[in-house]
């Protein structure tokens, strides 16, 4: 049989690593993205990378690390992804220390490790405060290798646009644009791997790099009717510097190495303490009020993220905000020279963007929109399924769509724990890539068979498309309208929902793609058309917009990320239920749910105001987890 | 703070380029980036006719992407942190002028074509060559001074101001600029990584290798994330003299 070749669809970790593991399994792969692989958003990502280790002598455990992130996720997540997830973190890490990350050291020369949101134990790896962009070097690196020797095509400043599906329905490539030239053409291959990471752009400014629209994945769900799930759970990341062209993150790490967060107390004002809705005053007059501390005395500034984002947000509510403004201080300026320095890259961020030293003063942050916990709906069959075999993980409901990565919707339920994401983009990269193999090799027949006049039909809608934009000449400006998108998702889709605000969110979004229809292009232009591109993706970012406030308001509890007005608590007899989204044109998008597999862990009531170590066990812990890195993994 | 700020900015595509002026209002730590948002969002020049976006590129606007790289009154540097209130003062003019890298083929604007930087880490295969992904154990332990220094040189974002700076990188040299060079130092350092030792140090040989370095030190100078360029130039430049030596009397590989 020939060579059998996957388009994977982005280059950040995801992408990278189901690249790598193709590579490693003999396929040939084409790697396309709208920007240079290297320039991913992954190297965004500052703290750190989660595995358990046996060096730190605190007696942590795979168990233990399944279990907070279970529970940071307020139990939304499917458990057995998490724990096998979870066990080949070591691997994971293992492999990067072999391929050349510059992990920090111990004096001894091991792998150090920092505390991180959600946890107790030190497990978090991590590369100064730049550990996305070294982890990403890494893969990169490997990936280049690929390249040289002839496996691997990057088709970089490329868009996708369109999958094509033979007559069985099965991907036999896609449609990809130039953003150059605007030219369309087509790649054809045994399979596609969706890794193009989350949709950070939809809230106008956020932590996500400027290409981070979710278009790519929205196009799947528009066009072929890929499915969504728990595209609600948005997380808002407690410690972002505003901007007025992005909130720059402020890594966790800055709390993980002893950062405190506060704001001058007021004995005059009360509030309802967050953790328990007692009523209580808002510190001293005069004195540094360290109010996650007080709030949470077990976790103190390292609360999970979620919780962290409103208590803030419920202080500056009160009238306690930094000089009146939506701002508190997280403050480093107590820590050691030599703890200051591991955390050089985030605190000459901070310098670079305000101009004021964080060493000296303590800087002012807010929350912002971080990171996509739903996505692409994927199939994960656990170990013990009976069809296990017959069944692809990471596999979309399309035949041959694999989705890994910030894109997809496993491993976080609710809410995300600091750390994790690196772990989950590279080990879900990594199973996309090993079982994308094993299904080209189960199909026994060549895909592209079946395709006929399949690419020119998708092409030829894309050039529609593309003409149909050229065409309009309404007064509506796409940038325009993105900013008054991005305003009514924050204002009313993010950390304050309600229902009667998600209904005015739907109205307005609705108003939105009616007005839509009405823009004009500011460039008429054939060649690095960057206003037609974004106008482009601005119709799928409104779907996926309105597919978020759909789910969201449907969902009435408060469960991680997803809180609401009026349904202030956790239903887990109603809602311990994942979200399915299936668009339907010209209507609403259609929600059903599916059950949640609790296997290991019994949902419990997340408690961060105690700090108790304990032992936890699973009962019946799989009997075999595959090992990722392994070439062997799902044979 | 100046309240009117213009943007002078060199545009248009290969052999027509020609400089339009735009004027906004700038707030506090306003940077080049957001400037060119605003023009997005309202192409209207200076002379207060419609014209087309400016077209550029940018990604994460942190300065860890490398892709906003462009010139700034003259200076390479990433646009995103260009803070535009730090230039006036340090100008004294509220007239700024931006302009695309000389050094690459222009695309259009503010883009060059930075591909060839990708090429030479290729050629200089900066990657450490592990035989497989599976690995049983960690690899060995490594001293925190020694990682300290592969991290600072792992930080180079290929954002391609070292070689605009560069007086060697021209039309006329194939000179590929210090960027690559800092990498062949990295992977030469690490303890798999310098199995490729050789390989790396015959392309440092070859033409546009490590030799044309004219030792203007401007790489160290414009670098944003302060990589010690010009020091890894000279320890590669010490590797490749040994090198030399090694292979003129044959001695065995170490």
């Amino acid at each position: 049989m020939a060579r059998q070749t996957v388009t994977v669809v982005g280059g950040g970790l995801a992408g990278l690593s189901a690249t790598m593991k193709l590579a490693e399994l003999g396929c040939k792969v084409n790697l396309v993205s709208v920007v240079p692989v290297k320039r991913s958003h992954s190297v965004c990502a500052q703290g750190g990378i989660n595995s358990v280790s046996d060096m730190t002598g605190e007696d942590d455990s795979i168990e233990l690390h399944a279990y907070d992130t279970i529970r940071g996720g307020d139990f939304l997540a499917d458990q057995p992804p998490v724990y096998e997830m979870c066990y080949n973190a070591p691997y994971i890490l293992k492999m990067l220390d072999h391929i050349g990350v510059p992990f920090n050291r111990t004096a001894s020369g091991n792998l150090d490790r920092r505390r991180f949101g959600g946890t107790l134990y030190n497990r978090t790896a991590f590369c100064g405060a730049s550990t996305g962009q070294q982890l990403l070097y890494g893969l990169d690196e490997q990936v280049r290798r690929a390249e040289a020797k002839g496996l691997v095509q990057k088709y970089e400043n490329h868009e996708f646009m369109r999958v094509v599906q033979n007559q069985d329905g099965e991907a036999c490539g896609i449609v990809m644009m130039d953003i150059y030239t605007l030219d369309l053409t087509v790649l054809k291959s045994d399979a596609v791997i969706f890794a193009t990471g989350g949709n950070g752009i939809i809230f106008g400014k956020s932590t996500n790099s400027m290409h981070n629209t979710g278009a790519a994945a929205a196009r799947l769900f528009v066009q072929s009717g890929a499915l969504l799930a728990n595209s609600e759970f948005i997380q808002v990341h407690p410690t972002a510097i505003p901007g007025k062209d992005k909130y720059r993150l402020m890594s966790e790490s800055a709390r993980g190495e002893g950062g405190r967060v506060w704001v001058w107390g007021n004995s005059a004002k009360r509030m309802k303490n967050p953790a328990d809705g007692e009523l209580i005053t808002c510190g001293v007059t005069g004195e540094k009020w360290f109010f996650l501390e007080a709030f949470y005395p077990g976790y103190g500034n390292l609360v999970a993220r979620d919780v962290a984002s409103r208590a803030i947000l419920a202080v500056t509510d009160a009238g306690l905000g930094v000089d009146g403004k939506d701002q508190v201080y997280l403050d480093v300026t107590h820590l050691e020279p030599k703890t200051q320095d591991k955390l050089e890259a985030i605190l000459d961020i901070y310098q670079k963007y305000t101009g004021e030293d964080p060493r000296i003063v303590p800087m002012k942050i807010f929350p912002a929109v971080h990171y996509t916990m739903g996505g692409l709906y994927i199939d994960w069959p656990a170990y013990d399924a009976e069809d296990r075999l017959s069944r692809f993980r990471q596999m979309t409901n399309i035949k041959g769509v694999f989705a890994a990565g910030e894109c997809e919707y496993q491993y976080h339920g609710a809410n995300r724990l600091g750390a994790n994401s690196l772990l989950s983009c590279i080990y879900g990269g990594l199973v996309a890539g090993a079982e994308c193999e094993r299904y080209m090799q189960s199909l026994g027949k060549d895909v592209l068979s079946g395709s006929d006049g399949a690419f020119e039909e998708a092409q030829a809608k894309e050039l529609a498309f593309k003409q149909d934009l050229f065409s309009r000449g309404g007064e509506e400006n796409v940038h325009l309208l993105h900013e008054e998108l991005g305003k009514v998702m924050i204002d009313k889709v993010t950390v304050r929902r309600s229902n009667s605000g998600l209904d005015e969110a739907l109205q307005k979004l609705y108003q939105i793609r009616e007005r839509y229809k009405h823009i004009g292009l500011s460039d008429k232009g054939n060649y690095v058309n960057q206003t037609y591109i974004f106008a482009n993706q601005f119709k799928y970012i409104i779907e996926n917009a309105i597919a978020i406030a759909k789910a969201a308001r449907c969902r009435d509890e408060s469960r991680g990320a997803h809180a609401k007005e009026g349904f202030e608590d956790r239903d887990d007899e109603n809602w311990l239920k994942t979200s399915i989204i299936r668009y339907q044109k010209d209507l609403d998008p259609h929600i059903s749910y599916n059950s949640v597999d609790t296997r290991y862990f019994k949902p419990v009531k997340r408690d961060y105001t105690k700090a108790v170590k304990k032992k936890i066990q699973v009962e019946n812990p799989p009997a075999y987890v595959p090992i990722v890195t392994s070439r062997d993994y799902g044979r | 703070m100046a309240d009117k700020v213009i943007l002078r900015i060199y545009r248009g595509e290969p052999h027509h380029q020609y400089f339009e002026e735009f004027e906004f209002t700038n707030t506090q730590n306003m940077n080049i980036l957001s400037a060119l948002m605003e023009i997005q969002k309202r192409p209207i020049n200076r002379e207060g006719k419609k014209t087309t976006p400016v077209a550029w590129e940018c990604s994460c606007l942190e300065e860890v992407c490398g892709t906003c790289s462009m010139l700034i009154n003259g200076r390479p540097r990433q646009g995103c942190s260009a803070i535009i209130d730090t230039i006036v003062k340090q100008t004294n003019s509220n007239v700024i002028t931006l302009a695309p890298f000389t050094k690459f083929p222009l695309v259009k604007d503010l883009i060059v074509d930075r591909r060839s930087m990708f090429e030479n880490l290729k050629k200089v295969k900066a990657w450490v060559p592990v035989e497989q992904m599976y690995a049983q154990s960690y690899g060995p332990p490594i001293d925190p001074v020694h990682q300290q220094a592969m991290y600072k040189a792992s930080t180079c974002m290929t954002c391609g101001c070292c070689s605009e700076g560069c007086p060697q990188v021209n039309s006329h040299s194939t000179f590929m600029g210090p960027a690559p060079i800092s990498q062949v130092k990295l992977f030469n350092l690490h303890p798999v990584g310098k199995t490729l030792k050789p390989q790396r140090l015959r392309v440092m040989m070859q033409e546009g290798g490590v030799s044309e370095c004219g030792n203007a030190q401007n790489c160290h100078q414009v670098c944003p994330k302060k990589i010690p360029l010009t020091e890894a130039i000279a320890d590669v430049g010490g590797q490749v003299s040994k090198q030399i030596f090694k292979e003129l009397f044959s001695l065995p590989e170490r």
